[in-house]
């Protein structure tokens, strides 16, 4: 019971990992008002760049171009849906289709139409003394992949440079009026640029997490709807911090429910467990969206 | 004293011209766009290291090169992506971000596919629009959901209907492995439905059925109707500004975005349970190769208008059709349209952009600000 306890624990932790990541650089990005759809494919193409840069068994090669490429393809929305003004929506859905088709051709083209056995090692988990050899917690939150540690470092730093600094005054003031705080002498195009790259290094991260801590393979469309939900749990985590890391926590522990009820020998159809994150979304939209105050307030608008 | 007959004249022949040159736009726009298309898929294939040439040669052979491949390749996958451009572009016109268009197809399928499956050869021909009838029924409950969420819980349907698209698939998937698999339980397919229910081919030797005269004839009524009816004036005036809508207009908005999404569903719904009874005759996990997706970019690059539906859904019918033939004889990945698609929806923002012209996007820009403020 314990060990299945544990086990369960320690996969919602895993599994939450890239979905917070994701959606860390999705708030920050939100914040600024921005609405990036195109998470789902920059999380995609983070996943491919892992597997081109760890192509010479390096496994920081393999973080570094996964984070790249979400830079890139950051950078593609914003010179879109920032520099030319174009609706967000329609060009998050292209940015989107664009890195399913060039993944799917680039993959395809350079590992074979099957792409089969295709294996990279994976970073494994990395304990830390002391902190893992608490009982239950330890091995949970401190027995994990270290992009499981990013995040840890990652929450306390979004919400100290969005409540404490100037530069984080700014772009959420950007987020609600940008009109205004162009009178200020605030350029709102640089810091939607700024914050859109970053959102693309974290969701780069994320893809690249799926495949060099997880499953240690490519499959064309591996994203499955991770950049969307993690989207979700910005609007569920209420555009803060702290309450985006509690809902990715969530959405881990609901993803992982199949182990705990495999390990219960409970039988289920396992396309129950499939649907169980993307019904989980809508149920917990219709939750907490109704009370919609709290989002920015020129989210989706051009500035 | 050729005053009022010349002005007359000049009347006449102005409106006569401004036809003529309004088509004449359109049909270089459709060049223009299959230009483009051409020209950033030869570029990809040369960056990648195919034999570009050889390629496109394989592209046309397999789209427009000889009236077997135009018939039973291009215009059969334009049917399903007419359907769901047209679902697609009367959302998007009423300013409501349809993105679920794919899951809706799916749901239709599964609808058409479980009547044909229990009603057998019972019912005769009969079968035939009763499947018809609750695939669309189907796909539009399937959108019907994310309408109930948006308007009584405010849930944004960019995202509700990308999380149903997940459901679906993941829906048939348990279906086509349990209740609807065939008796064998060998394969994650359902029986083939009864003969009663297949659609009739619309030309003798070829693959070509009646769906595709349903999606021409839907693009016409959709056109006609988004013209000159209420309704359709109703979902214009919500897309332009859902505020002044509402205010000035005594318009019920939440319910005209229902009425798009459910309409916006049955079309999609439709499109699946042709694809049943015209194309698979089973029900299979994988029968949408992602048209709803392919169906955005079908109706952004027609202006969201219906006719011009019709004609970009055959434009990348013959996209997808010819990526195949490409596949076999010049071993290029069939997915690399999906980039080219992409990359001519980027193309087309870029453009609207810089001709500056009232163009759709700034519609759609202005009608997303007005739906962000609606409750």
């Amino acid at each position: 019971m314990t060990s299945a306890l544990t086990s369960f624990l320690e996969a919602s932790v895993r599994t939450a990992t890239p979905l917070a990541l994701a959606a860390l650089g999705e708030l920050l990005v939100e914040r600024a008002g921005v609405i990036n759809i195109g998470l789902e494919g920059i999380v995609l193409g983070g996943a491919f760049g892992a597997l081109l840069g760890a192509g010479s068994n390096s496994l920081v090669l393999g973080f570094i171009a996964g984070c790249l490429a979400g830079v890139v393809i950051g950078a593609l929305f914003a010179v879109f849906a920032v520099s030319m003004r174009a609706d967000q929506i329609i060009t998050g859905t292209a940015v989107n289709l664009l890195v399913l088709g060039l993944t799917g051709a680039l993959y395809r083209g350079l590992y074979g139409a099957t792409g089969a056995a295709l294996t990279i090692p994976t970073t494994g988990s990395l304990a830390i003394p002391l902190l893992s050899r608490i009982p239950i917690l330890g091995p949970t939150f401190f027995d994990q992949p270290p992009p499981t540690y990013l995040v840890y470092l990652t929450v306390p730093a979004l919400w100290w440079w969005l409540y404490r600094t100037h530069a984080g005054l700014a772009v959420r003031a950007i987020g609600e009026r940008p009109e205004s705080v162009r009178v200020a002498g605030v350029n709102a195009h640089w810091w939607r640029w700024i914050t859109l790259l970053v959102a693309g290094g974290l969701g780069g991260v994320a893809g690249a997490t799926l495949v060099l801590s997880q499953s240690g393979t490519f499959a064309e469309g591996m994203s499955a709807g991770r950049g969307f939900i993690a989207i979700a749990i910005v609007v569920l985590g209420r555009w803060r911090p702290l309450g985006v890391l509690v809902a990715s926590l969530l959405f881990g522990a609901a993803s992982a429910l199949q182990y705990l009820f495999q390990a219960m020998g409970w039988k289920v159809p396992y396309q129950l467990f499939l649907a169980l994150p993307y019904v989980l979304t809508l149920l917990a939209l219709a939750g907490f969206a109704g009370r919609r105050i709290e989002a920015p307030t020129a989210l989706g608008r051009p500035a | 004293m050729s005053g009022p007959i010349s002005s007359v004249e000049a009347a006449s022949n102005s409106g006569w011209r401004r036809r003529i040159r309004a088509s004449l736009t359109t049909s270089a726009a459709a060049a223009i766009v299959a230009a483009a298309a051409l020209t950033l898929l030869w570029v990809a294939l040369r960056l990648a290291g195919f034999d570009a040439t050889l390629a496109l040669g394989a592209l046309w052979r397999g789209s427009f090169g000889n009236w077997y491949a135009f018939t039973s390749s291009t215009l059969v996958r334009a049917t399903p992506l007419v359907l769901t451009g047209l679902a697609v572009a009367v959302a998007f016109r009423a300013g409501v971000w349809n993105i679920g268009a794919d899951g809706q197809l799916l749901i239709g399928a599964a609808a058409a596919a479980a009547v044909g499956l229990a009603c057998g050869n019972g019912l005769g021909w009969a079968v035939l629009p009763l499947a018809l009838l609750v695939g669309a029924i189907g796909g539009g409950c399937w959108a019907g959901i994310a309408a109930f969420l948006r308007t009584r819980f405010g849930v944004l349907e960019v995202i509700s209907t990308i999380m149903l698209n997940f459901v679906a698939l993941d829906l048939v998937g348990y279906l086509v492995r349990g209740p609807l698999q065939e008796p064998s339980h060998a394969y994650p397919q359902s029986n083939p439905i009864p003969a009663d229910m297949h659609l009739p081919m619309l030309i003798p030797g070829t693959r070509l059925h009646w769906g595709f005269v349903l999606a021409f004839v839907a693009a016409a009524v959709l056109w006609w109707g988004m013209r000159s009816t209420a309704a359709g004036f109703r979902v214009r005036a919500i897309g332009a500004n859902a505020d002044a809508s509402r205010i000035a207009g005594r318009i019920d908005v939440p319910r005209t975005t229902t009425n798009v999404l459910l309409l916006s569903g049955a079309l999609s719904g439709l499109a699946g349970a042709i694809e049943v009874s015209g194309v698979t005759f089973a029900l299979y996990e994988n029968i949408s190769p992602g048209y709803g997706y392919t169906a955005i970019a079908v109706a952004l690059l027609a202006g969201l208008d219906p006719l011009g539906v019709l004609g970009t859904g055959i434009l990348f019918g013959a996209l997808e059709a010819g990526a195949l033939s490409m596949q076999r004889e010049a071993s290029v990945p069939s997915v690399v349209v999906t980039a080219v698609e992409a990359a001519l929806v980027l193309l087309l923002l870029a453009l609207s952009r810089r001709t500056g012209a009232a163009s759709i996007i700034g519609r759609l820009a202005g009608a997303r600000n007005a739906g962000e403020e609606t409750p």
